[in-house]
Order: C-alpha cells, then structure tokens, then sequence
C-alpha cells in the first residue's frame, strides 16, 4: 500500500453508511460472553431469520459496564442507538419487536443511548450525561464498545492509524518531544514519565533497538488491559510503531498473559491484517520504516510483569527479575537498547501524535496528566470499566460513578493498585485519585484497580489473603521477599486464627518495613504495603483480633461464635437437621442452645433460620 | 517415542510428528523454549519427561535448565490433567464477593483438592489469582469459556456442559 489516504476514505464511506442501517451489536468481550453474550447472539440470530429481519448483526467489546452485561445495543437509521443490559435469551424476542419493528424502545431495559446526531428518544439517558458516564473522559476506551475489535476497517474509519501516518512525516526527536509535553506517565503503575525513557533508549548506542509491550496485566481487580487488548489491539500495535519509530527500533514483541485467549486471538488477527494492507511489516506506507512484531504468551507468573522478570521470559528464562542498573532502556531484551511500556501506556500514544502533547496536558493534574482508566469491582452498585480524568476524587469514582455500596451496606475501604497497593479509609476519599496523593495517602496507582470493601470486610484477613498472594508468587531469588513475606504471612494467619500476640504487631512493622528497603525488585519492595496500611488506617481491627480474640467484621472462622436469640427462637428444629456435628440441641417448641464446644462454626444453621434467631458474633 | 509392546522397537506416535515439526518450526527462534514448552503441552495435554528430554536434545538447551523453566511457571504440568481443565479465580473481587465458597463447594463436587484430577480424567480443578472478568465477579474459567456472577447453587448445572 502507497499511503493510507487513499483508502481512509472509501473506507471511512463504508463505514457511515453502515450507521445508516438498522444494526443489533452484542458486546463480546470477555466479561459478557461470561454473562452469556454468545447465547444472546445465537438467540438474535434466530430471531431475525425467523422475522426476515434487514438487519446488520455485528459484536463488540466490553464498553465498560460490566454490571449489566450482557449488553445488546440496537439502532435504527436517523436516530440514537439505544444500548440494553441485562439482555437474556428470553428477552430477546420481544426487544426486536418492540425496537427493530415497531420503533419503539423498551426503556426499562435500557442503559444509555448514544447519539450520532440523529434524534433522541425521551426517557433513556444519553450516554455523556448518564450517572455511570457522566464524569468519565474517553479516549484509550473510546473504541471500547463502538467498533468491531476484528475489523481493521473499523479502527481506521475511527481515525485510527492517522497517528502513525502523522508520526512519519515528523521528525523523530519531535514526537519524543510531544511526549515529553504531554506529561504521560506509565501507565503499568510505576509512573515514570514515558517522554523521559523513549529519550533514554534514543539517545542509548546499539546497532539494534527493541519495543516490548507489557501485556502481563497480572493484578488481582484489575482489567483495563484486558479490555483494551480485546477491544482495541490495534490502538497498541499503532503507539508501538509510533514509539518504534521515535526510538529507531523495528522490532516489537507484545508479552501477553496466557490467561487472555481471547486476547491473544485478537492480536493476532490484528497483527495479520496490518501485515496484509501494508501497515505493518516493511516500507510500512510507503517510507523507509520498517517494523514486525510478534506476540510471547506467558506461562504462568506474576513476577513476569516486572519489567527485566519479563524480560528473561521472553529471552525463553526463568521470570527472575535482574539487577538495576543497567537498566533495559540501555541493556534490555538481547541485552539491547528497549523501550518497555504498558498496554494503557501505548494506546496513549496515537491520541497524543494526533491532537499533540499540549491537548493530553490540559487534562489532569499538575504532575499527573491525562486521563486514566479503572477497573471498578467488588461491593459496589456498578462493576466496570471507567476512564477518567487525572486528579478526580476517590469519592466522585465509588458514589458517583460506581453508584456507590451494594446492598445499602456502608463503605469501608478502597484497595487501590493491586498485592502492591493499599487499602484506603472513608477519611481519605476526598483524596484526588494521581500517582502522588495516593503515594501519599499509602497507597499507589498501580495499574488501576479499585477493589471496594465494605462493613463485611476484615481488613486483616484482607492483608492475609495479598500476603498469600505476594507469598505464592514471589520468585524466590532474593531472601527479603522470599523468607520474608512468608514470615509475614505466619504472623498475620496467626492473628485471624486468635493466636496473635500483642508484640506481632511490632514484629509486622519492622519486617514489612525491612522487605520494603531491601527486596530486589518491585514485586517484594511493594509487598509489605497492604500490611502497612491496614495497619495505619485500621489497627483498631488487628488489636481486636488480637487482644479481644474478636473479629469485628465477623470472617475470621476461629473467632466467631455462634448463639441463638432466645425471643426469636420458636423451637422449629431446622437449625438442628443443618448442623453437621449435633451441636444444636432443644426441645420442640422451645429455645434452641448451641453448644459452642462442639460447634465448627461451619454457618450452616444461619440461613436456614427463617426467623433470623442465630447471630454470629 | 514410545516402545512397542510386540516387537520392541520404537515407533513413533502422531503426537511425537507433531512434536518434531514444532521442533523444526522454533528452530532458529530467539528465545524457543517457552513457545516450544507451551506447544509440547498441547501435543500432549502436559509434558511428560521423554518430550522434556528430546526438546533439550534438540534445542541443545541443558535439561536442567528446561526443567527449571517448567517447574517455575505455573502453566506447565509434568503429570496428565483432566480433559476439562477448571480455573477457580480467587482475586481480590472474587475474594471479597465469596470466591473461596464457590472453591470449596466445587472441591466438595468434584472430590478433589487444588490442583488435584478426577480420577475419570474429566476434570482438573486449580485456583487462579485473577482471570479479569472482576466486574462479574465471582467467576471461574472452565476451558476457554468463562462463567461469572456464580452461586453454589448452580455450579452442578455449569459442570453437565463438559463432557
């Protein structure tokens, strides 16, 4: 292929007048083929065959609400698309009737809808002013959900690849600069400024360069990479042409999890269809730039997201991170000059070439630019996928977006940036959400996961349960970590099992202290924070643990107890068939009592209580 | 290989074919072991000891430095696993929605621990720190398909789908 331009516009063409035809898109990424998306095809599938329907059948992605996958969103020429959750098999035939022949929306159904300049239908929220997208600035996930992640047609007819196309016509030390400008820190967590290390690898002197994509999203509550790689692979493949380019490199390799097939599936066929229209491989539009890229899948270890473990992974070694300095902008992949960035961090990068670095800096904060995308998960109304802008308080993201606690029980915590992360309280949610404050407050950014707990949260077996984790997959090479996030562990099972004594809580201060100065990567340095914090914010629960042997939220098996409230009892004698070791006893018509020494504190009895006389305590 | 029973001699299986033009493929590949690694064990469901030894010979890689690979990921298994391979997420949104619950009643029906087989070979059963589905969370991986926003109650019914 000559020039893009040529093309851009047929394609952009093909691409309009398909918004001019009635189309249903279900979302199939990952989490809405496990809310049972592909079922929902099937079943529109049959639908529209059996009605003889004229209708564009397409998929997408994940567009971010994960709470109401799986979606469906329908349209109809001249007006807005209307986006439905919790779109089941059986709701099928009736939403195609209602919206696809007779017109008319079912607005208890849906979400959002979108409008591409067409008239709006009253009663359903437009997108931009709806509570979940409201506050949010799309960018990186402005594909999510709109394009198919399959067609190459559909990147390009979005202004995709008019990044690069711009790149090549600049200079390489000016796109180096309008990172710089732009302020873009990575993205993976660690927040050093992009601009800077694309200098480093520039500047360094090596008859070969590399690009390596950082795909190994490894933190338990995080996703975005995921989503982005499912539904936007080309968005990274272009930032890593751009930063190819910029660096004087022509070899890319994106390291991605194994647990994302469908992931790695997508890339390939991404990476397969540049390579047929020329995009990709040599004289790459029609210049002298040439690049290929290739995808590793991991094998399993969560260490490998540590820039130099990752490293060794692809050169076919054990994931064990190396000594820094020298660094891999200077000695990295073959030992040669690499520039290593996240996925968010790359699919930045086109956005920034297009409307230049000064666009992505007015958004923000002083010293955290841009915008950035979180994974919202655990007791909250709304699960998903939300980008927005730099320096937004954590307050804004749990009750605005998110829709705030479910179950109307009450907030507790918010457990930012993954096992290396930390839990913050109520006290701090008015703290604005960028890599400095949430340094400051003792927790970090990481690469983006909210995990919010509520009142049913213990916030030592919290601490217990990233300690396992760090524990299991600490790689064993450098003693602090190895040894010690073990040891810390013993402690912190201790406590939850009542055995605590009240100088651990010393014992865990000064050894997550020692960890944290003298582990060799950031896998064991950022290992003891989730102790740190729950110890800062919540010593209250470990004194309780340890000193009342009480569990105040009520998780810790040993420390419950189980009674029965002798008004509420009305001696019906289910709680008695439930028990497995005979610890209830009573007459028939009269109070119950459990015997709490033989009582496992399994639970069983508590919901088969209908009259809610057992409390654990 | 594998010896024949009859006549003694070695023959060579389907598998092993397949194993050697994987072999011939990753030949003069920057870093083959882990690809190599990876696509031995879906040849062969896992890596027994006999591949582990031929990929050394013909990578010239030294076995203890391949087994030292395959004992430090956790995706590579040096025993035969079920046809049905089960990933029970145990991530912080898992965790704090009741993933372990989902864990111990799947151990429970199926009569296994962590890690552990049938003894049918119909299903593996193993624990994952996170597979990025949070936002349904709490969720399990059976083969390639992922099913989430899961309760006890209906794990039997998920089960039938895989033979």
């Amino acid at each position: 292929m000559g020039s893009l331009k040529e093309v851009r516009s047929s394609i952009e063409e093909a691409y309009k007048k398909k918004l001019d035809r009635p189309r249903i898109i279900v979302g199939l990424g990952t989490c809405g083929m496990a809310a049972g998306g592909t079922k929902v095809m099937a079943a529109i599938e049959t639908e529209v065959e059996k009605l003889g329907l004229d209708v564009d059948l397409d998929f997408t992605s994940c567009i971010g609400m994960c709470y109401a996958e799986p979606v469906v969103e329908m349209g109809l020429p001249g007006a807005a698309s209307v986006v439905y959750g919790g779109v089941y098999p059986e709701d099928v035939a009736q939403l195609i009737e209602s919206h696809m022949v007779n017109k008319t929306p079912v607005t208890d159904k849906a979400e959002i809808q979108i409008s591409a300049g067409g008239a709006t239908y009253e009663g359903i929220p437009v997108m931009e002013k709806s509570p979940y997208y409201e506050k949010q600035v799309r960018s990186v996930t402005s594909r999510l959900g709109r394009t198919n992640p399959e067609r190459i047609e559909d990147y390009i007819a979005t202004g995709g690849y008019a990044g690069l196309e711009k790149a090549l016509t600049m200079e390489p030390q000016e796109i180096i600069n309008q990172v710089k400008i732009s302020g873009l820190r990575g993205r993976g967590g660690g927040g050093f400024p992009t601009g800077t290390k694309w200098q480093f690898v520039a500047d360094a002197v090596g008859d070969k360069k590399y690009i390596v994509c950082n795909a190994d999203e490894g933190d338990p509550g995080a996703f975005m990479d995921r989503s982005v790689l499912e539904g936007d692979p080309h968005a990274i493949m272009e930032g890593m042409m751009i930063a190819g380019y910029a660096i004087g490199a022509n070899e890319g390799v994106i390291y991605c999890r194994a647990e994302y097939p469908l992931a790695i599936k997508r890339l390939n066929m991404a990476i397969a269809v540049a390579e047929e229209m020329g995009i990709l491989g040599d004289n790459i539009m029609g210049t002298d730039f040439n690049f290929k890229l290739r995808i590793k899948a991991g094998a399993g270890a969560f260490v490998c997201g540590e820039e130099t473990a990752l490293l060794n992974s692809i050169e076919g070694k054990r994931g064990m991170p190396r000594v820094r300095p020298p660094f891999p902008a200077h000695k990295g992949l073959w030992q040669k000059p690499t520039c290593l960035n996240n996925v968010e961090t790359f699919a930045n990068i086109p956005f920034i070439v297009r409307n230049g670095g000064d666009w992505y800096a007015s958004m923000g904060t002083e010293k955290s630019k841009g915008s950035k995308v979180f994974c919202l998960t655990g007791k909250i109304n709304n699960t998903g996928l939300a980008e927005v802008p730099m320096g937004i308080t954590l307050r804004e993201v749990v009750f605005n977006i998110a829709g705030g606690i479910a179950d109307g029980k009450k907030f507790k915590a918010v457990q930012s940036g993954g096992p290396s992360g930390g839990c913050l309280p109520a006290e701090q949610l008015d703290l604005p959400i960028d890599y400095d404050s949430l340094i400051s407050g003792g927790a970090m950014m990481g690469s983006g996961g909210l995990v919010v707990m509520d009142e049913g949260t213990c916030m030592v077996d919290v601490a217990k349960f990233f300690l396992n984790f760090t524990q299991l997959e600490s790689c064993g090479k450098c003693t602090p970590c190895r040894e010690g996030t073990k040891r810390l562990l013993e402690i912190l099972e201790r406590i939850c099992d009542g055995l605590g004594v009240p100088e651990d809580i010393d014992t865990l201060e000064r050894l997550a202290k020692t960890i944290k100065t003298s582990a060799l990567c950031a896998l064991g340095q950022t290992a003891p924070n989730p102790v740190l914090t729950t110890l800062r914010y919540f010593r209250n629960e470990y004194e309780a643990h340890i000193n009342e042997k009480r569990c105040p939220a009520g998780v810790c098996p040993e420390l419950l107890t189980y009674a029965i409230v002798e008004d509420k009892c009305v001696g019906c004698g289910v709680c008695i068939k439930a028990c497995p070791v005979g610890a209830i006893t009573g007459e028939k018509k009269a109070a119950h009592t459990i015997d709490a020494s033989k009582c496992v504190k399994c639970g069983a009895c508590v919901p088969k209580c209908k009259f809610d006389a057992i409390v654990q305590a | 290989m594998a010896i024949c029973k009859c006549t003694g001699e070695q023959v060579e299986s389907p598998q092993d074919v397949q194993l050697m033009e994987l072999l011939e493929h990753y030949r003069e590949y920057d870093g083959a072991l882990i690809p190599v690694l990876q696509g031995a064990q879906d040849i062969y469901g896992y890596l027994p000891g006999e591949v582990l030894e031929t990929i050394s010979k013909e990578l010239k890689i030294p076995f203890s430095e391949v087994f030292g690979v395959v004992t430090f990921y956790s995706q590579f298994h040096l025993k035969p696993r079920g046809r049905n391979i089960i990933r029970v997420c145990l991530g912080t949104a898992c965790h704090v929605r009741g993933g372990s619950k989902i864990f111990e009643g799947l151990k429970e029906i199926l009569g296994v621990d962590n890690g552990g087989t049938t003894e049918d070979l119909r299903f593996t059963l193993e624990s994952v720190a996170c597979i990025g589905a949070c936002g349904l969370a709490p969720v399990i991986m059976i083969n390639d398909d992922t099913h989430g926003r899961l309760t006890n109650d209906g794990l039997d019914k998920i089960l039938e789908q895989y033979e």
